[in-house]
């Protein structure tokens, strides 16, 4: 029987730049997504930094309004777009094929196209500062602001760049619905999936119902700025709040296709650490499901001072509390999974406790804007700024953290230093919470958000130097992760195949894993499969190590394994790598530059030539190009 | 790969070859943010629809000659209905004729969608009329760019099928154009419902 710890010795031809470039694996995909998100993450946190550090003191004079205006605009933007969404989509991509046991996503070009519009667009939006200014109406783009800054063209920017990075988005989004729903491992039928996939499942169809609808905004949006159109035009009658509802119906969803794969991860993380299964699991998978519904119908909520009337506000603001519901069920489920359990307090599991606690606050201010007279006090205060960090950073990015020590492992094969990683911890989450529980205060004290400088003797002063300081913590925190990255890669602690004692199909390979994943298609029998194959139950329901299994080893049922249990790797024909994706997704983003310089006349329309003649040559030579090329 | 690669699941796996089920399950998830792409701007039409400004407003349609460029474009999907038919029972020949005809079809209504453009343009109804000018031309245009794509994908078909290189398996697939180009077709008869007929 094959064991999948064969020694990894990859041809020459699979390294190097090109390698990279042409690659359509999901695992280096999902790898470049990492690297990728991470860069940008160092650009928006350094973004945050000139934001605090204008902001220390009463009349900052290190940015200008003007120069404020664009950083925090692309801070929200990057954060948002180039950041958490991207962040997510490396763990998915690695993961949820080797979750359910597959070899590949199920449209491995499409998905290079994905990753490569992605980072094309998000690029682009940075080109910005040097040609004419950065987009500098805040992430939310409101119109009639974002259509009358017509001196430059830095709401073009933004009207493009972030349809581009929805196209990609939305690309990768029904690549993994395909994935997922065609295919799982035999026996991996929809209730035994782990609930990072399920998660994975709700984001996707959160995505591709709500990126559609922000789409038609963003090409009003560029129409009215560009060709005359009056689709926010007040002075003929044009709405402006169809913009507000526009974004909102993509803005609300959206915050759940940032929280929900984290929300997975910490899924994951939390029954192994705990050694116990996930408690309610069915409860988990199902109340994910129903915040992907009710996120759709509690949009308004952003709008409760923009003058709905009471019926709308009172709608809203009920659904809004509904909406903490399944929020809260989830939070019961993780409390009791490690309720009793022979806790092992590693980084990810700290990470992960810190999502729970931070998220929860988050949650409970949150709860508290759904109260319509409250909120037309706190709406554009800093009290929002901090509610969302508070789910954001607290919450998303502890999560993506404790992903990140989770399963670095799996990716390289080496342990992160947990001494290290407990420093990181502790200095994220006092400089969070230094950082963000002020702005609590700084808001209900009535500080708008949004601007560029105060007075002094508001009693603004202490609580802005104390956020100011935290983030310098938080800023720390992040070297010392980059630290323990570079240290762990290249002398960290060997990983094995399992070292974690996990539970799901991922530990059943190499770490890492070879290119085609598995080199015998697993056969699923219980939810957690991988836990059932190293434990037994003995009479009393204790669990008991079974003793003919070593942990880590791939082990698969021969009886049910089918006829093609005795697969040779030789015999697996994995997706061949191409260079056309990289190709459309730079003709289609300069098809977009072209957009964004249309009123320029000639560079315009000489831009859109150029991205459409690359475009065309990339997909036609994609369509016209054999999956699997005869290699042999 | 993904037909040796991939394992799909058990209750499938004798259901014909498993990447057209892949696909399949792909275009729709499309079709369904297709579905909202469109949605979103009928909601921007409705809002708008009274809208007119100085300008001219439903009266200017031409409810007989889009009634026939209506039918025009539904005939294009009986034809695409044959042209599946033959593909699927192997007969690429009399397939490229159906697909010929659909995409001949696709471009007479886009003909007639150009025409009545510039009608109204005469009639003085543009982009920057007013906010019902500017949602007319963005959804009905949308629509003629999405039958637009749907032509170009008919004659990538018929071109690769020429030269011998269509296979179902293939990048080009005749059931997926199949499906978007019918869902393309039930978008228009939205549309011509909700603004050429409806007038409230
Ligand atoms: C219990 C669940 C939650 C409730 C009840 C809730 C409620 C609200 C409400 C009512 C607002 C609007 C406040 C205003 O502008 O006046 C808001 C803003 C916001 N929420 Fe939440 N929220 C919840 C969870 C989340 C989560 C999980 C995220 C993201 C992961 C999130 C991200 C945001 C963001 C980014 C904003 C500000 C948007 C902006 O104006 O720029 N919220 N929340
Ligand atoms: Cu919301």
């Amino acid at each position: 029987m094959a064991v999948a710890t064969r020694e990894q010795a990859p041809a020459a031809a699979d390294r190097g730049v090109w390698s990279w470039i042409t690659t359509v694996d999901h695992k280096r995909i999902g790898i470049m997504y990492a690297v990728a998100a991470f860069i940008f993450f160092l650009v928006g946190g350094f973004e945050a930094l000139l934001i605090r550090t204008q902001l220390a003191g009463p009349n900052g004079t290190v940015l200008s309004a003007e120069a404020y205006n664009q950083i925090f605009t692309m801070h929200g933007l990057t954060m948002v777009f180039a950041v958490i969404m991207p962040i997510a989509a490396a763990f998915q991509n690695y993961f949820v094929p080797l979750q359910i046991g597959a070899r590949d996503v199920a449209f491995p070009r499409i998905n290079a196209f994905a990753f490569w519009l992605f980072f094309f667009s998000a690029l682009f939006l940075y080109t910005s500062f040097l040609f004419g200014g950065a987009p500098d109406g805040a992430w939310v783009g409101y119109a009639p602001l974002s259509t009358q800054l017509t001196e430059y063209v830095r709401m073009d920017y933004y009207s493009v760049g972030a349809q581009l990075l929805g196209v990609a988005s939305l690309a990768g989004s029904i690549n993994f619905i395909a994935t997922i729903f065609t295919m799982r491992a035999p026996g991996m039928s929809l209730m035994r999936m782990p609930v990072f996939v399920w998660m994975t499942v709700v984001t996707s169809f959160l995505l591709i119902l709500s990126l559609p609808v922000i789409g038609v905004g963003l090409w009003q949006l560029l129409f009215d700025r560009n060709f005359g159109t009056l689709f926010y035009a007040a002075q003929a009658q044009g709405d402006p709040l169809l913009w507000q509802h526009l974004f909102w119906i993509f803005g609300h969803p959206e915050v759940y296709v940032l929280i929900l794969p984290a929300m997975g991860i910490v899924s994951e993380i939390l029954p192994v650490m705990s050694r116990k299964p996930l408690f309610g699991y069915a409860f988990v998978v199902f109340s994910g499901i129903a915040i992907g519904f009710l996120g759709f119908g509690v949009w308004a909520h952003h709008m409760f001072t923009a003058g709905l009337g009471p019926v709308a506000e009172a709608g809203f603001g009920l659904a809004t509390m509904l909406i903490a519901i399944p929020t809260g069920v989830k939070i019961f489920n993780w409390i009791g999974t490690t309720w009793g359990g022979r806790l092992k307090l590693t980084t990810p599991m700290l990470f992960s406790l810190g999502f729970i606690s931070m998220f929860v606050i988050g949650g409970l201010s949150g709860v508290t804007h759904s109260i319509v007279p409250a909120d037309t006090q706190q709406h554009d205060s800093y009290y929002i700024v901090a509610h969302f960090h508070y789910v954001l950073f607290g919450g998303a990015v502890l999560g993506y953290m404790a992903g990140a020590y989770y399963w670095f492992p799996k990716w390289t094969g080496k342990m992160l230093s947990e001494t290290i990683g407990k420093w990181h911890f502790w200095i994220t989450l006092i400089g969070f919470n230094l950082t963000f529980a002020p702005q609590h205060i700084l808001g209900l004290d009535g500080m708008p958000r949004r601007t560029y400088r105060y007075d002094a003797g508001l009693g603004w002063d202490g609580w802005n130097l104390m956020s100011t300081i935290g983030s310098y913590l938080i800023a720390v925190g992040v070297l010392v992760f980059i630290w323990n990255i570079i240290r762990s890669w290249r002398n960290g602690e060997p990983a094995g195949n399992d070292p974690w004692d996990g539970r799901t199909l991922e530990w059943t390979t190499s770490s890492p894993p070879p290119v085609h994943n598995f080199d015998e298609v697993p056969v699923v029998h219980h939810v957690d499969d991988f836990w059932y194959r190293k434990y037994g139950i003995d009479e009393d329901g204790r669990a008991v190590k079974m003793p003919e299994v070593s942990g880590g080893a791939l082990t698969v049922d021969t009886d049910t394994g089918g006829e093609d249990g005795d697969a040779d790797a030789h015999d697996i024909h994995m997706p061949s790598p191409s260079y056309f994706p990289i190709i459309a997704s730079a003709g289609v983003v300069i098809l977009g530059a072209g957009l964004v310089f249309i009123s320029s006349g000639a560079i315009g329309f000489g831009l859109l030539a150029l991205g459409a003649i690359v475009s065309l040559w990339g997909f036609m030579g994609w369509a016209g190009e054999p999956i699997t090329k005869e290699a042999h | 790969m993904v037909s040796e690669g991939a394992v799909v699941d058990h209750d499938f796996e004798d259901t014909g070859n498993p990447i057209h089920r892949v696909r399949k399950t792909a275009m729709w998830a499309f079709l369904g943010s297709e579905a909202f792409f469109f949605g979103a701007m009928i909601s921007t039409f409705l809002l708008y629809r009274n809208t007119i400004g100085d300008g001219p407003g439903a009266e200017i349609f031409n409810i007989p000659f889009t009634s026939a460029s209506s039918f025009v474009l539904l005939m294009s999907s009986l034809t695409m209905v044959l042209a599946d038919n033959s593909f699927q029972k192997g007969d690429q020949r009399q397939g490229r004729v159906w697909l010929i005809g659909t995409a001949l079809l696709g471009t007479t209504f886009l003909a007639g969608q150009i025409f009545e453009f510039t009608e109204f343009v005469h009639e003085g109804l543009t982009i920057s009329t007013s906010p019902f000018g500017s949602s007319f031309y963005m959804l009905t245009g949308f629509h003629g760019l999405h039958v637009a794509v749907g032509v170009l994908l008919l004659s990538m078909l018929v071109f690769f099928s020429l030269r011998g290189r269509y296979s179902p398996d293939g990048g080009m697939n005749v059931e997926l154009v199949a499906l978007y180009w019918h869902f393309v077709d039930i978008v228009w008869i939205v549309i011509f419902t909700v603004v050429y007929l409806l007038q409230i």
